[in-house]
């Protein structure tokens, strides 16, 4: 049997020990939860129109516009297609650009290129580009999700 | 009345010691001894470290005075202190130049205390400590790097952060955590302001603390291969003569310093704006340069999982064993030679050199 002092000990030692315990983890929590940002109250968007006339835009050339808070990009191929997509790159969040010389999206980062439907071809994207719709109403460009 | 200066000092110092007993800082000054071998010249990076960490402490409180944290004014005030302010651009060339050489001293530190394998028992604890500074120091970087909230810095981050994200399971988070939200936003600035400033150094202060009562308790490390040729050990005492040679160092490098800083003023770029693509020529600083270009060599796929993904756990790995390599390292801890551990390490290192190389001359651009 132990002595009854010792046992008191350990038992108020347990008492201390697990007090303690419990109001760092009291007070830490609020701290961790504090951290973490809240998602931001922006509504996600649907469509947007672009601040170009389609006549101002050349065949050949790509440009970037907000897409809420994201970047897009605006692509008119030589042909004379109008294209959209989400410009973030889907390999590590660089902004992609167009290329007229290649004629393709490239993102400068760790030259990953894609072609002008968006498909990654090239370089480390794992993923082709986000597509947005195009729809022309006279002079004006929207540009919404969901293609 | 007190006559000369030497006098002066000597009756503050007879004041101090009847009220605290210096006897125990005394004694050390006089019994520490550095160890004099073909590789005692490798003791000098850690103070050389040290020494530029100072520099960037005074520096840093000298731009604190005219920075503002916002993605309105970053740039913008920045762009104040080197141009409007008297020697700003002074101030703000040596606080850059004098980061990237202590990232670079403090490599040369790591790996010759890896090559001497100076890890070993009983210095397990300084090891950690000093790896734990390795990785504050390369988040300082990181983090002093987005401050002036340029263009490079911008996709730097965008990318340095996504790979935080790559991370399985946790990775998501870790990079909302790091950007304050779930793009690198002004929110993003503030809170690198803040880790920058105040968090980095305060666990700086503690982990630096530990990793130099360590090295004064445990005296500088004799590479086993001195050790096993049996000669009896010279030494230099620390008080003066190591110290006066690191003086030497130190002068030099605050040469050399000042050299760069005024004649190679560190760049600003332009602003930073999210709606513009990334630029060609985009890269990191040049100590993360290596992994910057593993990430281009790494296909999309390998097998089933995202490329980068791989990377990022490759680089976590290489990470890990480092940190853990005094207890990884079974023979040199008993005494024996380790060549694996020796080649292994020349591996990691030339990996490192030729990355970075690659990074700035392999083609890759428009
Ligand atoms: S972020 Fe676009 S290729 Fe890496």
């Amino acid at each position: 049997m132990e002595p009854l002092a010792s046992s008191r000990r350990g038992f108020v030692n347990f008492l201390l020990g697990s007090g303690f315990g419990a109001m760092a983890v009291w007070m830490l929590y609020p701290v961790l939860r504090y951290l973490i940002p809240p998602k931001s109250g922006e509504a996600t968007i649907a469509s947007v129109p672009v601040p170009w006339k389609p006549a101002e835009i050349k065949a050949n050339s790509g440009r970037i516009f907000k897409f809420g808070s994201q970047p897009g990009i605006l692509v008119k191929t030589p042909a004379g297609d109008l294209r959209a997509f989400a410009a973030t790159c889907t390999h590590l969040n660089c902004t992609v650009q167009y290329r007229e010389e290649k004629q393709d999206i490239w993102c400068a980062c760790h030259n990953g290129i894609y072609d002008l439907n968006g498909k990654n071809v090239s370089g480390p994207p794992p993923r082709p580009l986000e597509p947005y719709k195009v729809n022309v109403k006279g002079d004006q460009i929207v540009v919404s999700k969901g293609a | 009345m007190p006559t000369s200066l030497a006098e002066l000092a000597k009756i503050l110092n007879a004041w101090v010691d009847e009220r605290i007993d210096l006897s125990g800082v005394r004694e050390l000054i006089r019994h520490k001894v550095v160890p004099v071998h073909r590789h005692t010249v490798w003791y000098y990076f850690g103070g050389m470290t040290l020494f530029l960490f100072i520099i960037q402490v005074l520096t840093g409180i000298l731009l604190l005075l005219y920075y503002r944290p916002s993605a309105e004014e970053a740039f913008e005030s920045v762009q104040f202190i080197v141009t409007e302010v008297e020697f700003g651009w002074l101030i703000r060339s040596i606080h850059s130049w004098s980061a990237n050489l202590l990232v670079a001293t403090m490599m040369i530190h790591l790996f010759s205390v890896y090559f001497t394998q100076a890890y070993r028992k009983p210095r397990e604890i300084t090891w950690l400590s000093g790896m734990s500074l390795f990785g504050i120091f390369l988040f300082f970087g990181f983090s002093g790097y987005l401050l002036p909230w340029n263009e490079l810095a911008y996709f730097a981050t965008k990318v340095g952060t996504d790979v935080a994200g790559q991370v399985p399971v946790v990775g998501h988070l870790m990079a909302r955590v790091l950007r304050g939200g779930d793009d690198v936003t002004g929110a993003t600035l503030s809170r690198f302001y803040g880790f920058h400033v105040a968090i980095l150094p305060l666990a700086t202060t503690a982990i630096l603390g530990l990793h130099l009562f360590l090295v004064q308790k445990q005296g500088m490390s004799v590479p086993p291969e001195i050790e096993r040729s049996g000669q009896p050990l010279r030494t230099m005492p620390f008080v003066p003569s190591f110290l006066l040679r690191d003086l030497v160092g130190w002068l030099s490098a605050l040469a050399v310093l000042g050299a760069l800083a005024a004649y190679f003023p560190w760049e600003l770029g332009v602003k930073a704006d999210p709606f513009a693509p990334a630029p060609a020529g985009i890269r990191p600083e040049w100590y993360f340069m290596y992994m910057f270009q593993t990430l281009k060599y790494i296909p999309a796929k390998i097998g089933p999982i995202d490329g980068e993904v791989v990377g990022v756990l490759g680089f976590g790995l290489g990470g890990l064993f480092l940190l853990l390599v005094p207890f990884l390292d079974r023979k040199t801890a008993r005494g024996e030679k380790s060549p694996l551990f020796f080649w292994i390490g020349v591996g990691i290192v030339t990996y490192i050199v030729v990355l970075s190389v690659l990074g700035y001359v392999a083609p890759g651009g428009k």
